[in-house]
């Protein structure tokens, strides 16, 4: 399976990049994809996650050709 | 209608012009007009300026969901949001909300209730520029029934 990670705002400058692909072959969680995609950085409490642009819980399995984002908290308005 | 610009524009004037189109003559009765606007404060310090990110797709999404609840919850006929996004700087408007309505308390309550929504579900995030040029993510928003 082939999936896409986006990162945004301060996450995205912490990380130094805005995106990942990542390959694998059984479901995974997005808490599993963090781990996959950033192993060097914990999760950050706060952190907003989405599949396809709708919002998840971290236990949210993700399928083939998934759009995961991971966030801070939103401060639009 | 839900608009995500990235250019300045005038809130009367979008939602004037908005209201002429709309097939609105003789219904209604309120209309609320809600406009966020850029400070040269925040957090006890100056702020010359903002740099509006967002997530192109999921901002859309998510305010047209915040929208279709306020459907749901009250008895609207139209309404119009626009958000700014990109570099923005003091007295620039960031958010307009318009409601139409044939009773002033769908129209007040729907506004409030799409602000409150917008401002902890929909994937915008602020960078401010401070006097200094130091730049600093906004960390969380304020609680609006403070």
């Amino acid at each position: 399976m082939s999936i896409k990670v986006r990162y945004f705002a301060s996450l995205k400058e912490s990380l130094g990049r805005d995106s990942d692909n990542l390959e694998f072959e059984q479901t995974i969680s997005v808490a599993e994809v963090w781990a996959r995609a950033v192993p060097a950085k914990e999760m950050p409490v706060n952190i907003l996650a989405a599949v396809n642009m709708q919002y998840v819980g971290l236990d949210q399995q993700v399928a083939d050709e998934d759009e995961v984002a991971f966030f801070p908290p939103v401060t639009g308005g | 209608m839900i608009k995500i610009v990235s250019a300045e524009f005038d809130p009367f004037a979008e939602a004037q012009s908005h209201q002429k189109k709309s097939a609105l003559t003789g219904k209604y009765g309120a209309t609320s007009l809600f406009i966020g606007t850029m400070r040269d404060f925040n957090q006890g310090d100056k702020v010359q300026g903002m740099t509006l990110e967002h997530y192109p797709g999921m901002t859309e999404k998510q305010l047209a969901m915040v929208v279709a609840d306020a459907e749901e919850k009250w008895s609207l006929l139209d309404s119009l949001v626009i958000h700014r996004v990109g570099d923005v700087f003091t007295d620039d408007v960031l958010v307009l909300v318009v409601i139409w309505s044939v009773h002033r308390g769908d129209a007040f309550d729907a506004s409030r209730y799409i602000m409150e929504q917008l401002k902890s579900k929909v994937p915008f995030w602020k960078k401010e520029i401070l006097t200094d040029d130091q730049h600093r993510w906004v960390v969380k928003n304020t609680d609006g029934y403070l």
